[in-house]
């Protein structure tokens, strides 16, 4: 039998207020069994009847030791590691590794690579986001988001199926390219998608958008302002919908983003409603991004023939000798990677995603870590719960739109 | 390096006689522990950067003293910058000031340093474990702490492993 522990307030003494000492205010735990804290998140409630005084998040209950793990591990066999994080973010979750290591070892991606890196992350945004939306309506008794939110991710992780034979847990972005070509279909499923998508999004909004009952459970509730948001580190879309125009796509381009035009959607009103617009506008500008990338899609080689870091392709190993080398020693000892730490950041559906990775010379990470924006995000949650009630608290934890994986690492 | 981080650069040169190294286009100074906390609030208040992106650290055990790099990534919206502030701490009994004070987001991840690397912020409103169980021994991300493998079982030493395994015996 595993030892119970008793949870008495004295651990939480300094976190909550004096009217819990003496018993005039509940203390209510929510989770991590709970289906409106979208995984394994724990709140502690203080109550006044249905009023937050106080939340206090317990994290943890993901918690897999991925930066631990990865430093015992060659930089390509890591990567697998990172799709783990944020489950809804795998495509991008690569890209961040890879466009760190890329840049730690001083790697050319072939501008092929790149473009289908952009066309791949965005769709991955708008399944991310297609999630979010339905389960935000989930929470919100809109039940049936839920259903038509799931139908067209569908359609998204069939494409990823199609380009890597994963629907989730891809890994077909790699240091220094993709793992292969995509296939032939690819052009004509993305093209569907492209066509389907919009007359969608214009459902959801009818469905939500002037809803009355989902406008009452959401304006003015949950209010961020800018400051507060920049000071817990609040990225993404949580950010601009309280009227801060950052978007890392925009400011720090990577993978030839500055070649894409696209709107960056800034709300200023900082509440539930402003984040849910944002969401929905990015729907719009990602599905844009996408058909810009496919319109332009350089064709060439999809890895760099860089072979020090990059194994060579199947068919040359049976002919050359010096490839078959090459190919042995990558994937046996792997390649080595400078003394030096570098910081490179991604935006995430959530944020900012960024990884430090530091080299000690040899074929391992010395230090991996994740900046992972739901982490951030999700720290802001006990100061603008205050004074709501028990059912706006789901609303509010839903339009941040955290994923514990990401989260506990 | 980037001509907008120049006049930052030259503050921190001048008032806290920082080092700097450059890699890739990434500009690091090294700063003292005493020193972070006024270093912080003069790049936030001064300098516009609104935003710590990130605040984590690295053992460099045994190899190198000081043992511990408490790391302060942070982020200027207004000029578009990044910038790399490194504490070198020692092993020991770890200390730095907390930079809570400074900015919210740093209230969890010194959580999460202390979780991982046991290096303690004074003065933190809520030093508490955060990832890890309550009741953990030990700092995981340390150097000198093991992965942790599973002993494989053959017939010849199975009940003898068996013996030594944590988990629940009947």
């Amino acid at each position: 039998m595993a030892q119970i522990e008793e949870v008495s307030i004295e651990q939480y003494k300094h976190l909550v207020s004096e009217r819990a000492l003496t018993g005039e205010t509940m203390l209510l735990n929510m989770g991590p069994q709970h289906p409106s804290t979208h995984g394994v998140l724990r709140l502690l409630l203080e109550l006044d009847g249905e009023v937050i005084v106080n939340a206090i998040p317990d994290i943890g209950f993901l918690h897999t030791g991925v930066e631990k793990n990865m430093e015992a591990k060659t930089y390509q066999k890591a990567e697998v590691m990172c799709d783990r994080l944020d489950y809804m973010n795998t495509v991008g979750n690569n890209l961040s590794y890879c466009l760190a290591v890329e840049k730690l070892v001083d790697l050319d991606v072939p501008e092929r690579a790149q473009a289908i890196r952009v066309v791949l992350t965005e769709l991955q945004r708008i399944a991310s986001h297609l999630v979010w939306v339905g389960t935000f309506g989930l929470d919100l008794a809109a039940m049936s988001m839920f259903l038509y939110a799931f139908r067209e991710r569908e359609l998204i992780l069939d494409i990823l199926e199609l380009c890597s034979g994963q629907r989730m847990m891809t890994t077909y972005i790699r240091p220094g390219g993709l793992w292969r070509d995509v296939p032939v279909e690819f052009e004509a499923a993305v093209r569907n998608f492209i066509k389907i998508f919009p007359k969608r999004v214009d459902e959801y909004e009818n469905l939500l958008t002037k809803n009355p009952i989902f406008l009452d459970r959401l304006l003015g509730i949950g209010k961020l302002t800018k400051e507060t948001a920049l000071s817990h580190g609040v990225t993404g879309p949580s950010l601009r919908a309280s009227g801060v125009n950052w978007d890392l796509r925009k400011a720090r381009p990577y993978s030839g983003y500055e070649q894409y035009d696209f709107n960056v959607p800034v709300r200023t009103e900082g509440d539930t409603y402003a984040r849910y617009l944002v969401r929905i506008q990015e729907f719009r500008e990602s599905l844009k991004i996408v058909e810009q990338a496919l319109n332009k899609l350089p064709m060439g080689p999809v890895r760099s023939d860089n072979r020090k870091f990059v194994p060579p392709p199947r068919s040359e190993i049976g002919v050359s000798m010096e490839s078959l080398i090459h190919h042995f020693k990558l994937w046996t000892e792997g390649f080595p990677a400078p003394k030096a730490s570098i910081y490179s950041a991604v935006e995430s559906p959530r944020g900012e995603l960024g990884v430090y990775l530091e080299g000690d010379g040899g074929p391992k990470p010395y230090r991996v870590h994740w900046r992972t924006p739901s982490f951030d995000n999700l720290s802001v949650i006990p100061k603008i719960v205050k004074g709501h009630l028990v059912a706006d608290l789901v609303g509010i934890l839903a339009s941040i739109d955290i994923v514990l994986g990401d989260i506990d690492r | 390096m980037d001509k907008k981080l120049e006049p930052v650069v030259k503050a921190l040169q001048d008032k806290f006689g920082a080092a700097f190294e450059e890699f890739r286009g990434e500009v690091h100074a090294f700063i003292t522990v005493e020193q972070i906390i006024e270093a912080l609030t003069l790049l936030r208040d001064e300098h516009e950067f609104e935003l710590l992106s990130a605040l984590t650290a690295v053992d460099y055990w045994p190899q190198e003293s000081p043992r511990f790099h408490v790391i302060y990534q942070l982020s200027s919206l207004a000029k578009n910058v990044t910038l790399q502030l490194r504490v070198p701490v020692n092993g020991g009994q770890p200390k730095v000031p907390t930079a809570t004070r400074v900015y919210d987001v740093a209230n969890w991840r010194e959580r999460e340093v202390f979780d991982m690397f046991g290096i303690e912020f004074e003065g933190h409103p809520d030093p508490r474990r955060i990832l890890m169980p309550e009741g953990t021994e030990g700092y995981p991300l340390r150097k000198d702490f093991p992965l942790g493998y599973e002993e494989p079982q053959f017939t010849f030493n199975f009940e003898e492993i068996d013996l030594r395994k944590p988990y629940a015996k009947e």
